[in-house]
């Protein structure tokens, strides 16, 4: 039971991390970012390229994986996001959606990647270690590490760096920020190469649990329900919401017919949708006339 | 250029508003008609695929163009429509009357996605009818009993009234006949009051309830009209294809529809049926340029790339989409030398937020 829960935990450390992404670009932007699970496999590919076919070691891969995705997400925003600022959600759900496809299709044409399956190694191989009767897989217990580590420097950014109080800043109000002197668009782009670095952070965590492949990014679509359940503008949510989605999944795929646990996660998220749109964790500020 | 001058409020209501459209409508469906005779069978079957995805396209647009809601699970109504079709043909029920079964259970099923579009707006709205078409998806693979599951199900061609709608010409005539049809009842509709309350909720949801719309009747019955309509089509398409399983109506194939509608012209009747040829023709040109590229590129991956690129340049460079381009064109030649570069230039702004700070 113990074991299944921290499956549970670790897979949903994953959802929180790429709904950590969309919450990130929400709030900052007003855009939902349908690429990001995308972007994640894109971080996961870049990890791979250096740890196998270069044979740096793993934190090297992480950095490196990291620096490469926030390049690549600040030049999205750059090149595809920016002209469409201000426009309807729809309009700029479906150019993230068509970042998404050329993402996908422009892997297999790498030499190198392709659109084979890859495996990642990780320093933290397929050992278990027992601690009060339960067995640890090494494995989980890392990603749940690491992703707490991540959320952390995170919240500290956030809380204390100049550039972390301006993208709080944007995101509760762009006018009034460009008004404080915050340079907005230059803010946004910052922001999109922050959510793609967590996308890579994300993809590099869940390399080892899925394999690398071009259709990895499909994951993002769970980690929706992630980022709807815990409230979309909130960054705490976000991380709450995953865990719940992949707690909820661990437990249907163990107690409840088969089938089930791939559609778990969707209705949860259409009860949370029809109880309290705002989700856990969301503002419900209404408009007034 | 032509100049209309009305003298009757009855004009206003036309759907040709002069003879020049009556002539031009008239010529295409002239060599629409005489298609069968012109084009071999390969380009019938694509005939086909426009014909139903135009059908598909006209409730989208409905729902997307002229109500201004979102939809990423129209697969989903898609899937209902063809299913119906399949089991009720595999019952022995005549096409006339599963045909408008299927769009009734679809509709339906629209109705009830609707009712959580009362509630939900933009982001929220997209994600909720995303986890619909999941589970619709999922319901269908796992309900062997009735659907056959991931095995799929059998379609035989159509029998209407003693006639066997099996050769490339007859169903084209049936698909062409449908579309046309849908055409017309999605023009009568807009121009009825019904019509005129989606543009006033699509415009301001605030303002058209001020103005005594019921937004919580007219949205849901947008979006079980437009399920309607994808619902005939996905009829059609289950006849077209013949073998229809769960993976025919994923997420993906939503995303599909919902480009018909993006790259046709959002908010144009005309666009639902160009963004389907568009959508259709695109896979042909590719796999035409495919012989002209290296080997690496040529791959699998290339498909998903020029798609993407398309919406992307399609919504950063031409918003309105193909028919947009097509009143731009029209423009030009009419104003003659007087066509301006910013006359239909997007206005830019900050962000309009729905958030209240």
């Amino acid at each position: 039971m113990l074991q299944l829960l921290l499956a549970g935990v670790a897979q949903g450390c994953v959802y929180a991390l790429v709904a950590l992404g969309f919450v990130l670009i929400y709030k900052a932007t007003e855009t939902v970012n349908f690429a990001q699970g995308d972007l994640m496999m894109l971080g996961g590919f870049f990890a791979l390229t250096a740890s196998v076919i270069m044979g740096w070691p793993y934190w090297a891969t992480i950095l490196f994986a990291v620096a490469a995705m926030v390049a690549v997400g600040m030049l999205i925003e750059r090149v595809v996001l920016r002209p469409v600022l201000g426009q309807p959600a729809f309009t700029v759900v479906m150019i993230t959606i068509g970042v998404g496809y050329v993402l996908r299709g422009a892997v297999t044409m790498v030499p190198g990647w392709g659109s084979d399956t890859y495996t990642f190694p990780t320093p933290f191989s397929e050992g278990t270690f027992k601690l009060g009767g339960v067995i640890f897989a090494v494995q989980q217990v890392a990603v749940i590490v690491m992703t707490a580590a991540l959320v952390a420097a995170l919240f500290v950014f956030f809380r204390y760096s100049k550039l972390g109080v301006a993208m709080q800043a944007t995101s509760q109000n762009q006018l009034a920020a460009a008004y404080m002197g915050i340079p907005v668009r230059r803010v946004n782009m910052m922001i999109w190469g922050l959510s793609a670095g967590v996308a890579a952070f994300a993809g590099i965590l869940l390399a080892p649990m899925t394999f690398v492949h071009s259709n990895m990014g499909f994951i993002g679509l769970k980690a929706f329900p992630a980022a709807v359940v815990g409230g979309f503008g909130s960054v705490p949510g976000a991380i709450v919401g995953g865990l719940i989605i992949g707690l909820v999944e661990a437990l249907a795929g163990r107690y409840l017919p088969e089938g089930f646990k791939d559609v778990a996660a969707y209705v949860v998220v259409l009860a949370v949708l029809m109880i309290r749109p705002s989700g856990i964790f969301g503002e419900t500020a209404r408009k007034k006339v | 250029m032509r100049f209309l001058f009305k003298t009757d409020y009855a004009q206003d209501l036309q759907l040709f508003k002069h003879s020049g459209q009556v002539f031009w409508y008239g010529l295409l469906s002239a060599i629409l008609l005489a298609a069968p005779y012109l084009a071999g069978e390969y380009v019938m079957s694509q005939l086909h695929f426009i014909c139903i995805y135009s059908i598909v396209g006209l409730g989208l647009m409905l729902l997307v163009g002229f109500t201004g809601q979102i939809s990423l699970g129209h697969a989903a109504f898609l899937a209902v429509g063809a299913y119906t079709e399949a089991l009720l043909q595999a019952r022995g029920v005549p096409f006339f009357i599963s045909l408008p079964v299927a769009a009734l259970l679809s509709g339906a099923l629209g109705w009830v996605l609707g009712l959580p579009a009362l509630r939900l707006k933009g982001i929220y709205l997209a994600i909720a009818t995303l986890a619909f078409n999941v589970i619709v998806e999922e319901v269908i693979a796992r309900w062997e009993g009735l659907t056959g599951g991931n095995s799929g199900l059998h379609l035989k061609p159509v029998e209407l009234f003693g006639m066997r709608f099996d050769g490339e010409a007859s169903f084209y005539y049936l698909c062409l006949g449908l579309t046309a049809l849908s055409i017309l009842a999605l023009m009568n509709l807009l121009r009825s009051p019904t019509g005129r309350a989606f543009v006033a909720i699509r415009d301001s949801e605030i303002s058209a309830s001020c103005l005594g719309v019921n937004l919580a009747t007219y949205k849901t019955l947008s979006f079980a009209l437009s399920a309607a309509f994808t619902g005939i089509g996905g009829a059609l398409y289950a006849h077209k294809v013949s073998f229809i399983s769960p993976e025919q109506f994923t997420l993906l194939q939503s995303i599909e529809l919902v480009t018909i509608v993006i790259l046709g012209g959002v908010g144009f009747v005309h666009g639902a049926v160009l963004g389907a040829a568009f959508l259709i023709v695109l896979p042909q040109l590719i796999s035409i340029a495919k012989d002209y590229l290296p080997s690496n590129v040529a791959g699998s991956g290339l498909q998903a790339v020029v798609f993407g690129l398309v919406l992307i340049l399609f919504i950063i460079f031409e918003p309105h989409g193909l028919y947009g381009r097509w009143l731009k064109v029209r423009t030009w030649l009419e104003l003659f030398p007087f066509y301006r570069r910013g006359m239909f230039r997007r206005q830019k702004s900050y962000m309009k937020s729905e958030r209240l700070r």
